[in-house]
C-alpha cells in the first residue's frame, strides 16, 4: 500500500483551526470554572463553555484522525511519510518523559533536600528554628505546619494493590507486543484477543487505582491537601493515571480499527505508535511504582 | 520637576557633568566595608580587565578585517575555511583563563559560606513589605520600616537625599564583630542586600538562609530588597547602623528594657481613646501598606476594612483573623508580629475608625488570653 | 494505486495559494505558515515593545509620575512573556518555517497540518493571557519568572489563565519543534549528509531538541501552581514540606535552555550571513557544529547559577559556577570563528551584514557579562540589579533580535522578490545600534551602583542614568516603525531580486527564482 514515492504534502485543511478553537475554548472555561468557583461566583457559564470545548475537541479528534487515516488507506503516504511519523511520535512521547520528569524531580527534591532542611538537617537545617517540633520523615506523616496541612493517618503500601497493579501493567505491555507480533504474521484473529486483554489489563488497572484512592481520601486523610507527600502522590500517580486512560482509549480505536480490517502486516503505524504509547505509560509507572510506593 | 528638567538640558547639552551633588554617575562597583565585599570587588575587577583584554584583542582582529579587508579597494577574498592549530589554541586558552579565575572564587565563596564563630545572631525576616530584625540572643527584634512619604513618592514635594532610603528603625550592628544573620520571610521571596557588604541572600519563606558579614568602619549603609515581592517591592529599604561595640551594647540594653515595658503594659488598663491613639500607630505601620490609611482596601487582594462584615459584626471572628491571619489568601497571621497591646489596639482602631463605630473594644488582657488558649 | 495517487500529489504541488482569508487560516503551506509566524512576532515584538516604553517612561525619572506600582509590575510581567514567547520564539519558527524545507530541499515540512495548528495556537494563547490585563485583580505581576509563592498564594485571580496561556504555547512550541526535527531528520535532498547541513539547520534541529525537552518541564511547574492554586497542594509551601526553591529549579531547568532556544538560531543565521558578506567560506564549520552541541548539553547543567543567592548548598553553588564558566569555551569558538570568517575576505556592509556583524560585538559583550555572572561570588553583588537586566537584553536584543532583523535583511528578496530600500536598512540598522547602546549599556553602571530591577521608582543617584537609558529605549522603540515601513515597502515593489542576489550567498534556498514560487522542491534536488 505505502508504495508512494512523492512526499504527500496535503491541502487546505480546518482541523488545524478547529483544533484551536476547541483547545482554547476549552482551557478558557476550565480557567473560568477555577477562577470563578474560588471567588464564589456562579460556574455555569465556565462549565458550558468546557464542555463545548471539550466537545469541538472531540469533533476536531475524530475528523482529523479520520482523515489522515482515510489518507493512509487510500495510498497516499510513502515510506518516508512513515518515517515522518515515526519521528513524530518518538519526540512526542520524549516530551511526555519530561513532563513527568518535572514531577519526578520534584518528588526528589522534597525527598532528599527540602524536607530534610525542614527537619534541621544539612546545609539549610537552621530552617528548623521557624517550625518547633518539626520531624523530618518519610513518607511525610506530619507537616510543618498541621493546622494549614493536615497529615495523612496512614499511606497506602507498595505491596498490595500497587503490586496488583505493577504486575497488571507489565503483563499488558507483554500482551500488546504479542498481539503486535501477531498483526505482523497478519493473523487478525490472535490480535483481537491479545489487544482485548491488553485493554481489560488497563481498565482492571483502572479500576483497582480508583478504589485506592477512594481508599486513600476515605480511610487515610491522603488527599491532595495532606502536605508534600499528598501533593506528589496524587500528582505523579494521577497524571500517570490520566495517560492509561489515554493509552486505553489508543488501543480502543486500535482494536475497533483491526474489526474494520485496517492495517497490514507490514504497515500499521497506528498500532505501533499505541504500543510504543503503552509501553511509555508502562515504564513510567516502573518508576513511580520504585519512588514513590517502595522507596 | 524643574531641577530634572534643569539636568535633562544640562544632559542634552552634551555636558556630561554632574548638575547637582545629588546627581551621581558612578560607573563601577564600590569596594564596600567589609572583607568580603572587598574581595568580591577585587574579584569583579580581575574578571572585568580579563574580559576587556580578551575584548581589545578579538574586537580588535574584527575591526581591522572590517577596515583592511573590505571590497570596495577590490579585494579578492582568501578561501581558507579551517585551521586545526589555531581552533584547538582557541579552545584550550580561554579554558586556562577560566581555570585561573576560578580559583580566587572558590576561595572566596568558601569563605563567604563560613558562618561559624559568630558573635551576635540576628534573624531578618522578609515582610510585604517592611523588614523585622529579631536580636536572637537578647530576645528583642522590631519592625524596620520606609519612612519616605507619600508626598515625596508622588512628586508634591522635594525629595531628600535618602529617598526610598530611609528606615524608622535601622538594623544596628556592633563594628568588628561576626555577624550572623539568619533570613527568611513570612510571605513571599524577598532578598536582604547590603550593596556595602557585599551581602546578599534571599529571603525564602518557611526557610532559614545563613549569612555573615563583618563591619569595619562605623557608618550607615543602604540597601532595597532585590527579589520582586509584590507591589511595594522598590519600597522596602535596607538600613544598617554600624557603631562601636560600647555604643551598640548600651543600644541593646535600652532596647531591652523598652521590651520588657511593652510586656508590661499588656497588664495596665486601657481605655478605648489610649487604644484608638496607639492603633492608629500600629495601623499605619502594620496595616496600611495593604488596607489602605482609609480603610479602603485594594479588593480583590485586599479587601476593605471600611464598612466590611469583619470590622463591625462578630469581635471573635476578627480577634482570629488578625492572630490568625487566612490561610490562601495574602492575610497573615500577626499574632507573632504585633504585641498583644498593638493587636488589641488595631482591632479597636479598625472596629471604630472610619466610620466603622462600633464602640467595642478590645483590651490586651484579652488578646494575652485568646492568644493562649488556643 | 500509486498511479492514481502520483497524480494526485503531482496536482498539489502545481495550483497556488487559496483565495481570501481562508487561505491563511487553512493553509497547510510552510511558506504561509512562516509568513504569518513572522507577522505575529513583529505585532508582539511592537505590543512588547510599547510595555517596554511605558517602563521606560516610569523610570525616566524618580518618582512616581505615570502608572501605579501594580500596574509597573504587570507591564514588566507581559512585556517579559509576550517579547520571550510571543516574539523571539514565533520569529525563529517562522525563519525556520520558511527556510528550512528551501535549505533542505524538501516540499513542506513533515507535518503540514499540525505545523499550521502550531501556529494559530499562538494567537490563542496570547488572546488569553493579554486578556488578563482586563481582568478583575489586573493581569500576572510577578515578574515573567513568576516564582512562587508570590505567583500562587499571593497572585491575582487571572494567574489560572495565564497558566493555561502558558501551557497553550508550550503546546505550539513542542508540536512546532517536532515538525522541524522531523522535517530536518526525514526530509533532506538526497546526498544532504548531517554534517553538509546549512547551520542554520543545524543550530534550528539542536533549538527543536532543547525545546522538546523543556517546554513539558515549563508545562510541569506551571501544572504545580495550579495545583497549589485551585487545588490545595503544598509543592511551593514550607508548612506542607514543600519548598518555593522547588519552583526556581524546575523553573530554570526549563529557563536556561530557554535561554539558548532565543540565540542559537540567531546563531546559524549569522554564520550563513557573515560568509556570504565576506564572500569567504565559514571558518571552522565542524567546530561550529560542536560548539553548538555542547552549548546545548551545558545549558542542562547550569540552571542554579539563576539561583546563586537562594541559598544553595556550597557544593552545589560550586558545581553550577565551574558549569557556568564552561560555556564560555564553545562560545568563544563561535565567536573567533565568525571573526576568522571575516578575516581576509572582501567584506560589504549592507543592512543584514551590519546586523550581523552588530550581532557578533553586541553578543560578545553580553557574553562577557555573563561570563562575570557566572562567577558565584561576584553574583551576590550582581544578581537581580540593573546589571542582569543590562546583560539579557545584550545577549536578546542585539542578540536574538539582531539576529531576526539580519535574517529577515538577507531573506526579504527570497521572499519578496525584491530588494528592500538599502539606505532605509542601514537607516535601521543604526538608529537601532545607537538606540540600544544607550537605552542598555547605562544600565550596567546602574547595576553595579546598585539599582535592584523590577522597581518603578528608585533613589536619587540613579536619577541621570535612567535617564540617559530611557532616553535610548523610546529611540529604539521608535526605529522599529522603520523596520515596518521598510518590509511594507519591499512587500509592494522595489528593485527586482535575482535567485541570487547577494554575492557570497550559498545553499538550496538560492536555487530557486525569487521569491520562492508557492510550492518548491516537489521533486528533491541532488546534492554533492
Amino acid at each position: 500500500m505505502a508504495e508512494n514515492q512523492t512526499y504527500y504534502v496535503p491541502e487546505q485543511s480546518k482541523w488545524p483551526i478547529v483544533a484551536t478553537v476547541g483547545l482554547g475554548v476549552t482551557l478558557y472555561g476550565a480557567a473560568a470554572i477555577m477562577v470563578n468557583g474560588q471567588q464564589g461566583e456562579s460556574t455555569t457559564g465556565s462549565w458550558v463553555m468546557f464542555l463545548i470545548g471539550s466537545l469541538i475537541m472531540a469533533y476536531m479528534l475524530f475528523g482529523w484522525f479520520g482523515t489522515v487515516i482515510k489518507e493512509s488507506r487510500s495510498g497516499l503516504y510513502s515510506p518516508q511519510m512513515d518515517r515522518s511519523f515515526r519521528w513524530g511520535m518518538s519526540w512526542f512521547i520524549f516530551s511526555e518523559v519530561m513532563f513527568f520528569a518535572a514531577f519526578f524531580g520534584a518528588l526528589f527534591y522534597t525527598r532528599v533536600f527540602a524536607v530534610p532542611w525542614l527537619g534541621g538537617e544539612g546545609d539549610r537545617g537552621s530552617s528548623n528554628i521557624l517550625w518547633e517540633g518539626f520531624q523530618a520523615t518519610w513518607p511525610l506523616i506530619n507537616n510543618p505546619d498541621p493546622d494549614a496541612y493536615p497529615a495523612p493517618e496512614g499511606i497506602i503500601g507498595p505491596w498490595g494493590l500497587p503490586l496488583i497493579n505493577t504486575i497488571l501493567l507489565v503483563t499488558s505491555s507483554f500482551t500488546v507486543t504479542v498481539a503486535h507480533h501477531a498483526l505482523k504474521e497478519d493473523n487478525r484473529k490472535k490480535v483481537k484477543l491479545w489487544l482485548g486483554a491488553t485493554i481489560a489489563l488497563a481498565l482492571i488497572f483502572v479500576c483497582v487505582q480508583g478504589y485506592e484512592y477512594a481508599h486513600a481520601y476515605q480511610d487515610l486523610n491522603l488527599t491532595l491537601q495532606s502536605g508534600i507527600y499528598g501533593s506528589t502522590f496524587f500528582m505523579l500517580t494521577g497524571f500517570h493515571g490520566a495517560h492509561v486512560i489515554l493509552g486505553t482509549l489508543m488501543l480502543t480505536i486500535m482494536l475497533i480499527r483491526i474489526h474494520k480490517g485496517h492495517f497490514t502486516g507490514d504497515y500499521h503505524f497506528g498500532f505501533e505508535a499505541s504500543a510504543w504509547y503503552w509501553h511509555f505509560v508502562d515504564v513510567v509507572w516502573l518508576g513511580l511504582f520504585v519512588f514513590v510506593y517502595v522507596l | 520637576m524643574r531641577v530634572h528638567a534643569k539636568r535633562a538640558g544640562v544632559l542634552l547639552g552634551g555636558l556630561m557633568t554632574p548638575a547637582l551633588s545629588m546627581a551621581d554617575w558612578t560607573l563601577n562597583m564600590s569596594p564596600g566595608v567589609t572583607g568580603t565585599s572587598n574581595e568580591i570587588f577585587s574579584l569583579h575587577m580581575t574578571i572585568l580587565w580579563i574580559c576587556v583584554v580578551i575584548g581589545i584583542v578579538v574586537f580588535g582582529v574584527m575591526f581591522w578585517s572590517i577596515f583592511a579587508h573590505r571590497k570596495s579597494p577590490g579585494r579578492k577574498p582568501a578561501n581558507f575555511h579551517e585551521n586545526t592549530l589555531v581552533e584547538i589554541l582557541w579552545t584550550i586558552i580561554p579554558l586556562v583563563i577560566l581555570v585561573v579565575m576560578a580559583i580566587p572564587a572558590t576561595a572566596t565563596l568558601v569563605d563567604m559560606y563560613d558562618t561559624t564563630e559568630a558573635d551576635v545572631d540576628i534573624k531578618v525576616t522578609g515582610y510585604q513589605w517592611r523588614w523585622k530584625y529579631d536580636y536572637v540572643d537578647e530576645e528583642f527584634g522590631y519592625f524596620s520600616n520606609i519612612t519616605t512619604s507619600d508626598d515625596e513618592i508622588y512628586n508634591r514635594t522635594e525629595k531628600t537625599e535618602n529617598y526610598l532610603l530611609e528606615v524608622d528603625n535601622p538594623m544596628v550592628v556592633p563594628v568588628g564583630a561576626k555577624i550572623r544573620l539568619l533570613v527568611t520571610a513570612n510571605d513571599v521571596i524577598h532578598s536582604w542586600w547590603v550593596p556595602a557588604f557585599g551581602v546578599k541572600k534571599d529571603a525564602i519563606p518557611g526557610f532559614v538562609n545563613e549569612t555573615w558579614t563583618r563591619v569595619d568602619e562605623p557608618g550607615i549603609y543602604r540597601g532595597q530588597c532585590t527579589e520582586l515581592c509584590g507591589v511595594k517591592h522598590g519600597f522596602m529599604p535596607v538600613v544598617v547602623k554600624a557603631v562601636p561595640q560600647d555604643e551598640y551594647d548600651a543600644w541593646v540594653a535600652e532596647q531591652k528594657e523598652a521590651a520588657q515595658r511593652e510586656r508590661e503594659l499588656t497588664e495596665k488598663d486601657w481605655t478605648l481613646e489610649e487604644l484608638m491613639a496607639r492603633g492608629e500607630k500600629a495601623y499605619a505601620s502594620a496595616c496600611a501598606a495593604c488596607h489602605q490609611a482609609d480603610g479602603s482596601g485594594a479588593p480583590p487582594a485586599f479587601p476593605a476594612l471600611k464598612g466590611s462584615k469583619v470590622a463591625t459584626e462578630d469581635m471573635q471572628a476578627h480577634l482570629d483573623i488578625v492572630v490568625n491571619g487566612v490561610s490562601g489568601t495574602a492575610m497573615q497571621a500577626f499574632g507573632g508580629q504585633l504585641s498583644e497591646v498593638d493587636l488589641a489596639a488595631v482591632i479597636t482602631y479598625e472596629r471604630n475608625a472610619w466610620g466603622n463605630d462600633t464602640g467595642e473594644m478590645v483590651t490586651p488582657k484579652e488578646v494575652f488570653e485568646y492568644k493562649n488558649q488556643e | 494505486m500509486s498511479a492514481v495517487a502520483d497524480t494526485h500529489a503531482q496536482d498539489d504541488h502545481h495550483h497556488g495559494p487559496a483565495k481570501g482569508f481562508s487561505r491563511w487560516l487553512l493553509t497547510t503551506n510552510h511558506k504561509d505558515i512562516g509568513t504569518m509566524y513572522l507577522i505575529f512576532s513583529f505585532t508582539m515584538f511592537l505590543l512588547g515593545g510599547t510595555m517596554a516604553m511605558v517602563i521606560r517612561a516610569e523610570l525616566f525619572q524618580p518618582g512616581l509620575q505615570i502608572v501605579e506600582p501594580e500596574f509597573f509590575n504587570q507591564m514588566t510581567t507581559m512585556h517579559g512573556l509576550i517579547m520571550v514567547f510571543g516574539a523571539v520564539m514565533p520569529a525563529f519558527v517562522g525563519l525556520a518555517n520558511w527556510m528550512i524545507p528551501l535549505m533542505v530541499g524538501a516540499p513542506d515540512m513533515a507535518l503540514p497540518r499540525m505545523n499550521n495548528w502550531s501556529f494559530w495556537l499562538l494567537p490563542c494563547a496570547f488572546l488569553i493571557l493579554i486578556s488578563t490585563l482586563f481582568m478583575q485583580g489586573g493581569a500576572p505581576n510577578f515578574g515573567w519568572t513568576f516564582y512562587a509563592p508570590l505567583s500562587t498564594t499571593y497572585g491575582p485571580p487571572s494567574t489560572t489563565f495565564f497558566i493555561f496561556a502558558i501551557h497553550i504555547m508550550g503546546v505550539s512550541s513542542i508540536m512546532g519543534a517536532i515538525n522541524v526535527i522531523a522535517t530536518i531528520l526525514n526530509m533532506r535532498a538526497p546526498g544532504m549528509t548531517l554534517m553538509k547541513m546549512p547551520l542554520f539547520v543545524w543550530t534550528w534541529l539542536i533549538t527543536a531538541f532543547l525545546l522538546i525537552a523543556v517546554m513539558p518541564v515549563l508545562a510541569g511547574v506551571v501544572t504545580m501552581m495550579l495545583m497549589d492554586i485551585n487545588f490545595g497542594t503544598s509543592f511551593f509551601d514550607a508548612s506542607g514540606g514543600g519548598d518555593p526553591v522547588l519552583f526556581q529549579h524546575v523553573f530554570w531547568f526549563f529557563g536556561h535552555p530557554e535561554v539558548y532556544i532565543m540565540i542559537l538560531p540567531a546563531f546559524g543565521a549569522v554564520s550563513h550571513i557573515i560568509p556570504a558578506f565576506s564572500r569567504k567560506p565559514l571558518f571552522g564549520y565542524a567546530s561550529m557544529v560542536y560548539a553548538v552541541g555542547a552549548i546545548a548539553l551545558l545549558s542542562f547543567v547550569v540552571w542554579a547559577h539563576h539561583m546563586f543567592t537562594v541559598g544553595i548548598p556550597i557544593a552545589g553553588q560550586l558545581f553550577f559556577m565551574y558549569a557556568t564558566m564552561l560555556i564560555a569555551v564553545p562560545t568563544g569558538v563561535k565567536v573567533f570563528n565568525w571573526v576568522a570568517t571575516m578575516f581576509r575576505g572582501s567584506l560589504t556592509f549592507e543592512a543584514p551584514m551590519l546586523f550581523a556583524v552588530a550581532f557578533v560585538i553586541l553578543f560578545t559583550i553580553g557574553g562577557f557579562s555573563g561570563l562575570m555572572l557566572a562567577i558565584a561570588p561576584a553574583d551576590f553583588q550582581y544578581h537581580d540589579t540593573y546589571f542582569v537586566v543590562a546583560h539579557f537584553h545584550y545577549v536578546l536584543v542585539p542578540g536574538a533580535i539582531f539576529g531576526i532583523f539580519a535574517s529577515a535583511y538577507f531573506w526579504l528578496p527570497k521572499w519578496t522578490g525584491h530588494m528592500y530600500d538599502e539606505t532605509l536598512g542601514k537607516t535601521h540598522f543604526w538608529l537601532s545600534f545607537i538606540g540600544m547602546n544607550l537605552a542598555f549599556f547605562p544600565m550596567h553602571f546602574l547595576g553595579l551602583a546598585g539599582m535592584p530591577r523590577r522597581i518603578p521608582d528608585y533613589a536619587l543617584q540613579f536619577a541621570d542614568f535612567n535617564m540617559v537609558s530611557s532616553i535610548g529605549a523610546f529611540l529604539f522603540g521608535a526605529s522599529q516603525i522603520l523596520f515596518l515601513v521598510i518590509v511594507v515597502k519591499c512587500v509592494k515593489g522595489g528593485e527586482k531580486a535575482s535567485a541570487q542576489p547577494w554575492d557570497g550567498a550559498e545553499g538550496l534556498e538560492w536555487t530557486v527564482p525569487s521569491p520562492a514560487p508557492y510550492h518548491t522542491f516537489a521533486t528533491p534536488p541532488e546534492v554533492k
